[in-house]
């Protein structure tokens, strides 16, 4: 016969076991509705402190097809670099809009700018960036003459700017403008001027 | 007195001429002791190639006494699990876990347990074993356990089944092509020379055919020779006019062709100058995987067309059905046909849905020499036709005779622009909306003539006539009449 307090002890355990069992349950469950949903898992990045300038974006418009400068009011921090990588994401916050004259692809990035040398900007995009970018010489090259002339109109001293995807060094953007190289400011310039 | 030693140094220079003089001379024949030694070493420099199911490569030969030495470690690392350690007396290499046992300066070794007598001594050079070459059918077959096959007197040993096959043949067409038909895919290095077509197959384990040389009954390509030499095989072919190759079929096709000037069915005009290529001209050497060259010494004015993306690649989806690469290649198949009808010679990169890289491109277009490269592209965006010149990426400046490769295209960039306003002037007197701009877009830069991209878009925005062959025709016209309208001013630049 068993004895009656090791019959209380395993009792005991049952019913400890139980609760624990039940309350895991709701935790599980109450997890599961506070989960970011997965559209919302890109970091967010921090609030911009500064002043609000006046920029120029060139924007590009795929129905005609050209590039328009169009002024912009935007908080920029002091720093070049923090400056570079703002003036872009207003750029893209653009395209990215339901009613965009040039849109881009689902969570496309600019995931950072680097001032790497005196004149030489590096503009790393994300890979949703260019894996989701419409394929074709003018509307890939009306991406690249926005990026390039949008930095270097905002930030003065940049003369040459090379263009990376998601840290790595890419062939062509989506099949046709070219990545290879380090884009002249000068000569993009000129071809701005054919875009405008 | 530091003051005074100076012009005493001066002195002492200044008596003495001779010593420059001497100086020179000793530094000259420096640099030619450094240049016979330079020399001597290429001269030396011996490849025995493995193929092998699975891979093929290339390895140097040490010539000891007279005799050919492999590193046998080297031979059998890319094969499979090898190692080897040394005590100073014998040399044990472990091959998939089996040891086998060489001592340096005997003939006599113990593989994977069995004797094996090789024809000359084992040798032992800083820790790495050396067999002599001749030994290596039996050894590797001991080692292995597939059948060796190898060509001693080329160096070239052949692992199990490891073997490409070919035919030969020509068909008389006119011009003529030999179509030579592989078993499995080559990317041969190419080079011409006067009266001949050299294909050299480093990697191919391509196995001589039944005679090593092949006759045709045609005077344009009369025959086509087999040989085998340090560790490579080539095939040249002979012809009394330059030749032409080219790549279909996922490369497992050459097509060889006289160069268009030679052919004899396009009319050439009897008032367009030759162009002659740059004085003292290497004959073209194409890298791997190049797919066209030719060797001439005088080009008439002709035209490379350039269907961009094929294969694998397939540009831009322009609809559910359409891909961008079908619409290029249609579209330069019927520019092609207007070039010709006009007695332009033409140039296709590729005619079927072959995968070319960009390199590969600019390689077969500046190994041709032509007065124009056209590319073309197609496009959903946007309507009629739009005409690109390179935009040229920061760059370095070329040294003396070489190009920088990114910008090659500089001194040409008048000659496309030329070439571009010419065919913008055509397509609108054709009403045809056309726009003129400048591209990021390769292989364009690395372009060494005048070199214009075309990218067609549907006429007032209507994707369904985007591959019909009224649209298509008008602008292939169009097109065709731009360049012949500059025939004179780009010709006369080359």
């Amino acid at each position: 016969m068993i004895p009656r307090h090791l019959m209380i002890g395993i009792a005991a355990m049952l019913a400890v076991a139980l609760g624990m069992s039940f309350y895991a349950l709701r935790m599980r469950g109450r997890v599961a509705q506070t989960e970011t949903p997965a559209e919302y898992a890109h970091p967010v990045s921090a609030p911009v402190q500064g002043p609000t300038e006046q920029v120029t974006l060139y924007v590009a418009y795929d129905d005609p097809g050209v590039l328009r400068a169009q002024s912009a009011s935007i908080p920029l921090p002091a720093g070049r670099q923090e400056r570079a990588q703002e003036l872009l994401r207003a750029l893209l916050a653009l395209y990215l809009d339901n009613s965009s004259s040039h849109p881009l692809g689902p969570g496309a990035e600019v995931r950072d700018v680097y001032l790497v040398d005196p004149g030489l900007a590096v503009i790393d995009l994300n890979d949703a960036f260019a894996d989701g970018h419409r394929s074709g010489v003018l509307v890939e090259e009306l991406t690249m003459a926005s990026l390039v002339q949008t930095l270097a109109t905002g930030i003065p001293g940049i003369n040459r700017v090379k263009i990376l995807v998601g840290g790595r060094e890419r062939e062509t953007l989506a099949g046709h403008a070219d990545l290879s190289g380090v884009y002249d400011v000068a000569a993009v310039s000129q071809m701005v001027a054919g875009l405008q | 007195m530091p003051w005074s030693s100076r012009p005493r140094a001066k002195q002492r220079w200044g008596n003495r001429p001779a010593q420059p003089a001497a100086a020179a001379a000793i530094s000259g024949l420096a640099i030619l002791f450094a240049f016979v030694l330079v020399l001597s070493a290429f001269a030396d420099d011996k490849r025995l190639t493995v193929y092998s199911g699975a891979t093929s490569y290339s390895l140097s030969v040490r010539e000891k006494n007279g005799v050919d030495y492999v590193g046998l470690l080297e031979i059998l690392q890319p094969l499979g699990s090898a190692s080897a350690r040394t005590d100073g007396r014998t040399w044990r290499l472990n091959y998939n876990g089996s040891d086998s046992e060489f001592s340096p300066g005997n003939t006599r070794a113990r593989v994977q347990g069995q004797i094996l007598d090789l024809p000359a001594m084992f040798l032992m050079e800083n820790g790495r074993g050396l067999v002599p070459a001749s030994s290596l059918p039996s050894l590797m077959q001991r080692l292995l356990r597939v059948p060796i096959n190898f060509h001693e007197a080329s160096r070239r040993l052949f692992i199990g089944n490891a073997a490409i096959h070919f035919t030969a043949q020509v068909n008389k067409t006119n011009p003529p092509t030999l179509v030579m038909n592989f078993t499995s895919p080559v990317n041969p290095m190419i080079a011409t020379e006067p009266g001949k077509l050299r294909m050299v197959f480093t990697r191919e384990p391509l196995v001589p055919p039944g005679s090593q040389t092949l006759t045709f009954d045609s005077p344009a390509i009369p025959s086509a020779t087999f040989q085998e030499n340090n560790g490579a095989a080539e095939i040249a072919v002979s012809g009394p006019v330059p030749l032409f190759a080219s790549f279909s079929n996922d490369g497992r096709t050459i097509t060889i062709t006289p160069a268009p000037q030679a052919t004899a069915h396009v009319p050439a005009p009897a008032a367009q100058p030759a162009v002659p290529a740059p004085a003292g001209s290497p004959a073209p050497q194409v890298s791997p995987g190049a797919a066209a060259a030719v060797a001439s010494t005088a080009v008439q004015y002709f035209v490379v067309v350039d269907a961009s993306h094929g294969g694998d690649e397939r540009g831009a989806a322009l609809s559910d059905q359409l891909a961008e690469k079908d619409v290029t290649l249609a579209f330069a198949l019927r520019l092609r046909q207007q070039l010709q009808a006009r007695g332009l010679t033409t140039l296709m990169l590729r005619e079927g849905d072959t995968t070319m890289s960009l390199d590969q491109r600019a390689n077969m277009t500046n190994a041709a020499h032509p007065a124009i490269y056209v590319c073309l592209h197609a496009a959903s965006q946007g309507s009629g036709v739009r005409l690109y010149t390179a935009l040229l990426p920061a760059g370095a400046e070329g040294r003396g005779p070489f190009l920088d490769w990114n910008t090659a295209q500089s001194g040409f960039h008048t000659a496309s622009q030329t070439a571009e306003t010419s065919v913008a002037s055509e397509l609108g007197k054709r009403q045809v909306a056309v726009r003129s701009l400048l591209a990021p877009l390769r292989p364009l830069n690395n372009i060494t003539t005048a070199a214009v991209a075309i990218e067609v878009a549907p006429p007032a925005g209507k994707l369904a006539e985007l591959n019909s062959p009224t649209y298509q025709q008008l602008v292939a016209e169009s097109v065709t009449a731009g360049i012949e309208a500059v025939r004179d001013q780009l010709g006369a630049k080359r």
